[in-house]
């Protein structure tokens, strides 16, 4: 039996068909509907998604929406950028590309930093021979689904010894439209043999903007290469997002993931590391900090498929309010993946007694020579550092916020990238009661 | 500047200050002595403010104000400060910058101008050679990383800088060696003046040899038993708590 919610996307899909692009693309389209409409929205018996209800985002009928649909003046654009940061911005405004507001500079040879829709143009074999690779469909409704609808994104592609300097910033902006509305951003990462690049991701939605972000991001990284990434997620308070990040990652080769959730009303983050090849390592690290009735879940999954492959977690979660916050770290040293160092930890801070955290971490491992570790905490402010502050003249309230800064603010300490890791300061800076203090002691 | 009546203080449901009475004046050095768990950390935290701990009868008044209505924050604007026994550490929180917001709220609330960096640095530097502290220390996040000694001698550069009326030492001189021992009594020493009162609260009276107190009180079981003067500590170095003790069970 088909749901209500399944139909809609189905009957979307034959509505949209003629306007997709990349024809020879449809037949993954296909088999990924199929898939969806095989299996369905995932429910809450199902492991993956005992914590997080997707049944707020299935009974709403989002629309796909038209290129121009949505205006954004000139100042909000500019208000969006990465004025501090001297980088290459593609700009999508719901959804599609707008070249007028994107930048791309000069670029070494053999680069290609273009729209899927462009890239479709002008790098069609490229586009082929890449493109859903690493997105497993069959695993998940929500990147069947965006392979089903996949329309536009970022392409990147890394030639072979090839570093890019200056950092890649993705911008999906979300606008206030007649109807609420879906989009499917798609990336695709792609860095040859020794190449490097930073790639930041940021969604960003306009107050009272209503709609729902499915974003699929794959990365495949090639031997000896290094992908810095970093996740910006600022949707509104009243929309929704899942994202899922899937990266391939050959012998040697370095993935850095920094992950900083803050808007949306349900939020889903999915990362997913396979370690392929011996000397592949890992880092994820992340902040989620919710409020008033979000909920976020960040749901991570690293396979530690080859010897010596290394992986390291950091999480952390602030939740005030009626807020939610989940935390999922699965490891799996496979068996044939001896010498693995897997460390991982997750802590969060409840600023409320309304606010809860969902903490698990999942350790399988069938290798014998292994060195793993995890911890999760759950706690409050600690009394002694607020008496303590508060002897020191210093308010409650603002101690309270100082704390919690300093909790938050361990996160993004480990971003080595200065530019990047002032921007986020700001950000969760902002997100607190008695921000021009803290921006005292943060200087 | 200070006195307290009868109090009855409960910390976890058990009471610990069991009419405790105490006057100190401006001016004074009072030494509160006594054995392990009379309530002398009870008695410094319950000055300074801590919530858990549950004020049952008695009152506390401070410069004509009723203490017990304050909180931490504005008991440390009207001039009392606690040099803790245990700094605790805070992660992420910077030690200069933590000082500069709290010497600014306290003078904010006294109605005086707030110091600018460079007057703020210039008192600093004063402040550190005073108890001969490292400078790289204030960098650094509260307390983190601190060795014993320096934790409490942080306490003390914290509380030159900030000049209370009334200094409480919780137990400064524990775990201290001799030489640290001399620094945090001449950062003390420094600060008496007539308008400034100081309670050391002390195990041992090792360190009323550096810093002559005008009284001596021993705390027994919640309540002060005996009070005296500078001979009292010495007395109990020799004897021990229990001729004390007995003499009070006696009474």
């Amino acid at each position: 039996m088909t749901s209500t919610a399944v139909e809609y996307y189905l009957s979307a899909f034959t509505q949209q068909k003629g306007k997709f692009i990349a024809p020879w693309f449809s037949d993954q389209r296909r088999a990924a509907l199929d898939s969806f409409q095989q299996n369905g929205f995932p429910a809450l018996r199902q492991e993956n998604w005992k914590y997080t209800d997707v049944r707020s985002i299935t009974k709403r009928n989002f629309i796909l929406t038209e290129k121009g649909n949505g205006s954004v003046p000139k100042n909000q654009i500019n208000s969006i950028r990465f004025n501090e940061l001297d980088c290459h911005e593609l700009i999508f405004i719901n959804g599609h590309f707008s070249s007028k507001n994107s930048r791309i500079g000069n670029l070494p040879d053999g680069v290609i930093l273009e729209s899927l829709v462009i890239a479709c143009d002008i790098h069609p074999d490229m586009l082929q021979k890449h493109l859903g690779n690493n997105a497993n469909y069959t695993i998940g409704a929500f990147t069947a689904l965006n392979t089903a609808f996949l329309h536009d994104g970022a392409m990147v592609y890394i030639p072979d010894d090839t570093v890019l300097e200056k950092p890649i910033c993705i911008f999906y902006l979300s606008t206030e439209t007649k109807h609420s509305f879906i989009t499917h951003p798609r990336n695709l990462l792609i860095l040859g043999r020794n190449a490097q690049a930073t790639v930041i991701e940021s969604y960003i939605g306009i107050e009272n903007a209503d709609y729902f972000t499915n974003s699929v991001t794959e990365a495949v990284i090639r031997a000896g290469a290094k992908l810095e990434h970093y996740k910006i997620q600022q949707e509104s308070e009243q929309s929704y997002h899942i994202g899922n990040f899937m990266a391939q990652q050959e012998k040697d080769s370095r993935l850095e993931s920094h992950s900083v959730s803050l808007g949306g009303k349900l939020v889903r983050n999915d990362i997913t590391s396979n370690l392929a090849q011996p000397g592949a390592s890992v880092t994820l690290n992340g902040l989620y900090m919710a409020r008033h009735r979000q909920h976020v879940d960040n749901h991570t999954l690293i396979n530690h498929l080859e010897p010596h492959t290394k992986s390291e977690e950091y999480y952390r979660g602030v939740l005030d309010d009626h807020a939610r916050g989940v935390f999922n770290g699965k490891v799996i040293v496979h068996e044939n993946a001896q010498k693995t160092d897997a460390q991982q930890s997750n802590a969060n801070l409840l600023l409320s007694d309304n606010a809860e955290a969902d903490t698990k971490p999942e350790l399988e491992i069938y290798a014998d020579d292994v060195k793993c570790s995890h911890g999760a905490t759950v706690g409050q402010l600690d009394k002694q550092m607020l008496f303590y502050l508060r002897s020191r003249a210093i308010e409650e309230d603002k101690a309270r916020s100082l704390l919690t800064y300093a909790f938050a603010e361990d996160v993004i300490n480990r971003i080595k990238f200065v530019p990047i890791r002032k921007r986020l300061e700001d950000l969760v800076i902002g997100r607190l009661p008695d921000a021009a203090l803290i921006r005292e002691f943060a200087a | 500047m200070l006195e307290i009546k009868n109090l009855y203080v409960r910390v976890e449901g058990k009471e610990i200050l069991r009419g405790l009475d105490l006057k100190v004046n401006a001016g004074e050095v009072h030494a509160i002595m006594g054995p392990n768990g009379s309530g002398k950390s009870t008695l410094a935290n319950v000055l300074a403010g801590r919530s858990d701990y549950e004020i049952t009868n008695g009152s506390i008044t401070y410069q004509e104000k009723d203490l017990t209505e304050m909180s931490p924050e504005i008991r440390a604007c009207e001039g009392i400060f606690l040099a803790f026994q245990y700094p605790v550490e805070i992660p992420g929180v910077n030690n200069i910058y933590m000082l500069k917001a709290a010497l600014n709220a306290i003078r904010t609330y006294q109605g005086k101008s707030k110091l600018d960096a460079i007057e703020f640095l210039n008192l600093v530097r004063e402040k550190l050679k005073l108890v001969r502290m490292k400078e790289d220390l204030l960098n650094r996040s509260v307390n983190e990383g601190f060795s014993g000694g320096e934790k409490k001698r942080n306490e003390i550069f914290q509380m030159a800088v900030l000049e209370p009326r009334l200094a409480i030492l919780d137990e400064t001189d524990s775990g201290l060696d001799i030489d640290a021992l001399k620094i945090v009594a001449e950062g003390v020493n420094s600060l008496r003046s007539r308008d400034r009162a100081i309670i050391l609260v002390t195990h041992y009276q090792r360190l009323l040899n550096y810093i002559v107190p005008d009284q001596v009180h021993v705390l027994s079981e919640g309540r002060i038993v005996k009070s005296g003067h500078r001979e009292l500590a010495l007395k109990l170095e020799e004897k021990g708590y229990e001729w004390v003790k007995q003499e009070a069970d006696a009474a």
